[in-house]
């Protein structure tokens, strides 16, 4: 992020990055609460984008109001640069900052984030912005906020706790396969955003700053680098993580997160890295790709 | 061999360029223009006024005509474009009593001061197709009587002689409202702040909440004591200035409804109301929106909360077009991680489950 932030319209009729500056001043002020207390939830006054709720407006709106004329902007999908809601919230940004863009996950400043988080290991410096749709892990269980923020406020995680513990009776595990809840330094219950559990211990004691804005329900929270982030599970049924017998058809890696795709209409199927630019890299690097 | 899928860039911009074809329509046929809806679809540009939260009719019709007239699409438009707005201040409480009526009926009584006026409506025709209208016609040129100048005091004044029905004054040090686009909504809420979520919320959510209350979810016992639709001034007083400044006139149709109201302990046996109040002229809307407030006031009340329509969770949080439209459709977006991840745990139980049949 730079330091400098820029107020100069780059597009005409519309402030940098869209918002106004009022309104990213308080975006800011939500995020540095969020810092200061990891993993809780801070209510602000999320704003009507020009992008649906539900399609990252809470993302945009922590991208905008932090984005400076220095940053190198990184948006992905699915793990991809290149599906429809990335290219598009990649091309406001272009439109309303004219900031430099990436694909390469290490040369981003700022990785503005739907479901994944890259394979590639974030350094000190980096931010993640993640678009949430549902800020509050308890919300399936309890949807009224009233009762949520006093179990919140009382650390009473019961809840949560006895839905995994029917998980493991019904089913003998624990079927929360994304948006896996967690436990933010040892204290606050969170939702890390639907990304695949796969992708959860990346968040454990990670180097860079991660910043979850969920614009529908205008919540910010934030995971501040090198903060102990636990994946709730039991002694005897702990936390585990997704594995494929394959390994990805382009690249070959056996240890990323893997698509399927359908090949024709046979039931053939393969598949691929979920996480497109370090698919690229590692064909490019003549990995184990053989066929 | 299947490769990674490229080109997302290019097929958005073909739709979208495709979009403003598809638009356009066939071009033999004459191109809408903003002014004609803006007089002809005057109903249309209210509900996107409303909903939109900006009120604004030229905005609102090129809002319909970008939308090719998806109202809700084109609230969205008027929101979005609403939040680079710079905000100059806080107008004074509209006077509604003070109204320049076009329309003004109660269904309480059958005579009152002012009388019946019943304005231009939709309510006292036969809804039967207008096959005249499917040509150009001139229509006939009214004679219309001067408006009716003298403010109309509100019907629910005859009650203050008795106190039958509540005030509806301020209390005592009665606090601004929040502004629950600076202030995100905070449960419980208050009452102004419910009001403004219904304001904006979906005129269909509304009524359907609205309805329930006649049903049997929550118990209301309504009256329309007094509909009235017509302009009022806006008014607002700067910080710098000692005097008021009159900046135009608006829109609104507002809805007073009375409801029985057994009493309770601390108070006697009364009428309570339900306010609504709306841009434009959205009867509809503003009647649901009364309805609504006033099952939202049960545990002001004293009632006990069963339904729906009278939780403010509830209703609060499920009203706005535009936060139920995108997170509905947001599931046209990509999910495929997430749906392999469920992939995956389906295949692994199946093939469990299928290993314990085979031991037993």
């Amino acid at each position: 992020m730079s330091d400098e932030l820029n107020t100069t319209s780059s597009h005409s009729g519309f402030n940098f990055a869209y918002l106004d500056e009022q309104t990213k001043r308080m975006i800011r002020k939500a995020l540095l609460k969020a810092v200061a207390i990891p993993g809780h939830q801070v209510p602000f006054a999320s704003k009507e984008m020009p992008l649906p709720y539900g399609w990252g407006t809470g993302g945009i709106q922590v991208t905008a109001s932090i984005i400076g004329r220095d940053d190198t902007l990184k948006v992905i999908d699915q793990g991809s640069d290149d599906t429809v809601n990335a290219v598009n919230i990649r091309k406001f940004f272009q439109k309303t900052t004219g900031v430099q863009t990436t694909e390469n996950t290490e040369e981003a400043s700022l990785i503005q984030t739907r479901h994944r988080i890259p394979e590639f290991p974030l350094k000190e410096g980096q931010i993640m912005v993640y678009q949430v749709p549902v800020p509050e892990p308890l919300q399936r269980l309890e949807p009224r906020e009233t009762e949520t923020r006093k179990m919140h406020a009382l650390a009473d995680y019961g809840l949560m706790h006895v839905k995994l513990y029917e998980d493991i009776t019904h089913f003998g595990k624990i079927t929360s396969t994304y948006d896996y809840p967690v436990l933010v330094d040892h204290r606050y219950l969170s939702a890390p955003s639907p990304i695949p559990k796969f992708d959860n211990p990346k968040l454990h004691q990670s180097k860079a700053l991660h910043l979850f804005g969920a614009g529908r329900e205008k919540r910010i929270y934030a995971i501040p680098p090198y903060t102990d982030v636990d994946s709730l599970g039991f002694e005897d049924h702990p936390f585990e993580l997704q594995r494929w017998d394959q390994a990805c058809a382009l690249c070959g890696s056996k240890d990323t997160f893997l698509d399927e795709v359908i090949t024709n209409d046979e039931g053939g199927h393969l598949f691929v890295c979920s996480d497109t630019n370090h698919c690229q890299r590692s064909q490019k690097n003549g990995a184990v790709h053989d066929s | 061999m299947y490769v990674a899928v490229k080109g997302g860039e290019k097929a958005i911009h073909n739709s979208v360029q495709l979009l403003g074809d598809v638009r356009r329509g066939d071009s033999s046929v004459p191109e809408l223009q903003t002014n004609q809806i803006e007089q002809q679809l005057r109903l249309a540009v209210a509900k996107v006024m409303n909903e939109g939260a900006l009120y604004d009719p030229m905005l609102a019709s090129l809002a319909i005509k970008q939308a090719s007239g998806d109202l809700l699409e084109a609230c969205f438009l008027l929101r979005a474009y609403r939040t680079t707005l710079s905000r100059m201040g806080y107008s004074l409480p509209i006077d509604t009593h003070g109204m320049r009526i076009q329309r003004r009926i109660s269904a309480t009584f059958k005579d009152l001061p002012g009388g019946q006026v019943l304005g231009a409506t939709y309510d006292y025709t036969q809804r039967l197709l207008d096959f005249s209208l499917l040509d150009k016609h001139q229509p006939e040129q009214l004679e219309l009587s001067q408006d009716n100048a003298e403010a109309m005091e509100s019907i629910l004044a005859v009650f203050d002689q008795e106190n039958l029905l509540e005030s509806d004054l301020p209390l005592e040090g009665d606090p601004d409202p929040k502004d629950i686009t600076r202030e995100p909504i905070h449960f419980p809420a208050d009452r102004p702040t419910r009001l403004q979520n219904l304001v904006r919320s979906d005129e269909g959510f509304l009524l359907g909440m609205a309805y329930s209350t006649q049903r049997g979810y929550g118990h209301t016992h309504p009256f329309a004591a007094e509909i009235r639709f017509g302009f009022v001034n806006v008014v607002i007083k700067p910080d710098e200035l000692d005097f008021c400044i009159d900046i135009g006139e608006i829109e609104v149709t507002e809805c007073q409804m009375i409801n029985q109201f057994a009493g309770s302990k601390d108070i006697p046996p009364q009428f309570t109301r339900g306010y609504g109040l709306v841009f434009g002229h959205q009867e509809r809307k503003a009647m649901a929106m009364s309805l609504v407030d006033r099952s939202l006031r049960a545990k002001e009340l004293g009632e006990s909360i069963e339904s729906p329509a009278q939780m403010e969770e509830f209703v609060l949080s499920h009203s706005d077009s535009l936060e139920s439209s995108g997170f509905v459709q947001h599931l046209k977006l990509p999910h495929y991680v997430d749906f392999q991840s469920e992939l995956e745990l389906v295949r692994r139980l199946r093939q469990k489950a299928s290993e314990v049949d085979h031991n037993e």
